[in-house]
């Protein structure tokens, strides 16, 4: 369950920003907010999927 | 003439790595299909990356950020939505996959379903499809080729030699063709983009910050959602449907089946999303666009990567950007093509002939390959309007299969045949009778809230085959019950 909820952040946030993030202001590193906001997590969702790798016990054998 | 002899160079690169892939190896139909299943994680990770990088790259995504802004963003959206799907779907698919020694999507129904019958039908919707993908990258490629060599060379030339060089090697080494042609793609295309996401933003406009501000300043409202039409609502519909329908398209469905090792996907899943941020460099390109070469009207924002680069560099940089444009075209193309035409061989042609042997099998496939070629270079020069229609719904055409693959791979039996044969021709048939009749959401049900009204049509079929498929699975089992105490064909895992 715990791997399910760290990958379903990043989705929630994506699939939120249209709704609460759909604007220009504040720039930020030079990109209008809502851009900023999509990159952001999209760069998170590769966290997340690292986290969820390592988490997983499939991805742990003597030998390998 | 210098930016045609750098873009024929590559084509020729391609065309030698395509031809040398197949050195070292008997071309059966495992290896030419799916390399012998043995691919490791960078062949894996670039066959997949391939769909990143396609002739959309170069026309399309900075196409919609010339003429549409904001809603263009979705493009990195789904694919970070669909990489992170992928670390659950395609462990579980490879493994029923090289259990059941499968070659095709349409062997995945067939082994899940034992219905030989559903294989046809999930044959004709991959390729039904696909043709339309393909002929998209070869008219991508027409537009670059011709564009980039300043017209030294004419779109139906560029076409004809796309198609030929792609049949050729497809032909000889299959997938093996593509792996080898993609590493080369990934490098090149990756160079190029970041060189002209970097440099003309800061070359126009002293950076990319600046450049935001003046875009928003002569368009104001042009890099936020519009709360009509590709609203916020239509936005998540789309990226929710093109991240289920991702790997639903025949070409990385059976690209999966190559790995040599289901940790592959997991650690591409991790990695993928940030790679494909690389397309922001591709916005930045449109944007830039936007005020740089303005005027380009409807499909000619397609060609705003290139007008500006034209406009902005020496020519043998200029043929550098068509050959990485022409890469991005034969990759794609030449996956496609494999899986089309294996489709075709596996599951119509050994159907017809059960006899067939696997080497018949194989050379089946092959010899499909140019006539698949000829099939859409043909549609290419005499395709119309019908083709970009069916393009449109390709992506909701297949994300019907979606519903059926998931409770398929279920420990229990979740499906019934019938109710996924039902369910999938339920909702193609919603998705073709929206599309063709042109009627959208607000002019079936108008009263309906704007929110609802601008949700992606693909969504509403995705609906529709889920009641259908689950409805008639409830039936179909019952009736099994009833009348012979056996239920009707369920999946197996």
């Amino acid at each position: 369950r715990l791997r399910y909820l760290i990958a379903g952040v990043p989705v929630a946030g994506i699939l939120g920003g249209p709704f609460v993030a759909n604007r220009t202001e504040p720039y930020v590193l030079g990109l209008p907010f809502i851009l900023f906001w999509f990159v952001a997590w999209v760069v998170l969702t590769s966290v997340a999927m690292a986290a969820v790798y390592r988490l997983d016990p499939k991805n742990r054998e003597p030998g390998d | 003439m210098t930016a045609l002899i750098v873009t024929l160079g590559f084509v020729v690169l391609a065309v030698v790595l395509g031809l040398r892939a197949r050195r070292g190896k008997d071309m059966n139909l495992d290896q030419w299909a799916v390399a012998g299943r043995g691919f490791g994680g960078l062949f894996v990770f670039l066959l997949m990356a391939g769909e990143i990088y396609t002739t959309f790259t170069f026309l399309g995504a900075p196409g919609w950020a010339y003429g549409k802004g904001a809603p263009a963003l979705y493009i990195i959206c789904y694919g970070a939505v669909a990489y992170l799907v992928s670390y659950w779907l395609l462990p579980a698919v490879w493994r029923f996959a090289t259990r059941n020694n499968l070659h095709s999507q349409a062997d995945f129904f067939v082994a899940k379903f034992d219905s030989p019958g559903l294989g046809v039908l999930v044959t004709l919707v991959g390729v039904i499809a696909l043709v339309p993908y393909l002929v998209l990258q070869l008219r991508g490629l027409g537009l670059i080729m011709s564009e980039a060599s300043y017209g030294h060379v004419s779109y139906p030339v560029a076409v004809v030699i796309g198609t030929s060089v792609l049949a050729l090697y497809v032909t000889v080494s299959g997938v093996h063709g593509s792996a080898w042609t993609a590493v080369v793609k990934d490098g090149v295309v990756l160079v190029v983009v970041l060189a002209l996401g970097i440099y003309l933003p800061w070359h126009y406009f002293g950076g990319v910050a600046p450049m935001f501000r003046a875009v928003n300043a002569a368009r104001p409202g042009f890099l936020t959602l519009p709360s009509t039409g590709m609203s916020p609502s239509w936005f998540v519909s789309t990226v929710l449907l093109s991240a289920l329908g991702f790997y639903m398209w025949p070409h990385p469905f059976s690209a999966s089946y190559t790995a040599r090792d289901e940790r592959v996907f997991r650690r591409n899943a991790i990695v993928l999303p940030a790679y494909q941020l690389i397309l922001l460099f591709v916005f930045f390109v449109g944007f830039a666009a936007v005020l740089v070469v303005p005027g380009l009207k409807g499909s000619d924002g397609d060609l705003s990567l290139l007008r500006i680069t034209t406009a902005t560099f020496d020519p043998w940089f200029v043929g550098v950007v068509g050959g990485a444009g022409v890469l991005t075209a034969l990759v794609p193309g030449s996956l496609i093509l494999t899986t089309a035409a294996t489709m075709l061989a596996k599951n119509i042609y050994k159907l017809a002939r059960p006899t067939a042997s696997d080497a018949s099998i194989s050379l089946a496939a092959k010899l499909l390959v140019p006539l698949l070629a000829l099939v859409a270079l043909y549609l290419t020069f005499d395709g119309g309007g019908t083709i970009v229609s069916l393009l449109l719904v390709g992506y909701s055409i297949v994300t019907q299969l979606f519903p059926a693959l998931l409770l398929s791979l279920s420990r229990r039996a979740l499906v019934t045949r019938s109710g996924a044969v039902c369910g999938i021709v339920a909702g193609v048939a919603v998705v073709a009778v929206l599309t063709l009749s042109g009627l959208t959401l607000a002019g079936i049900a108008p009263w309906l809230p704007r929110s609802v009204t601008d949700l992606n049509v693909g969504v509403v079929a995705l609906v529709v085959n889920l009641v259908v498929l689950v409805v008639v699975t409830l039936l179909t089992r019952r009736r099994g019950v009833l009348r012979s105490g056996a239920t009707d064909a369920v999946s197996t895992s």
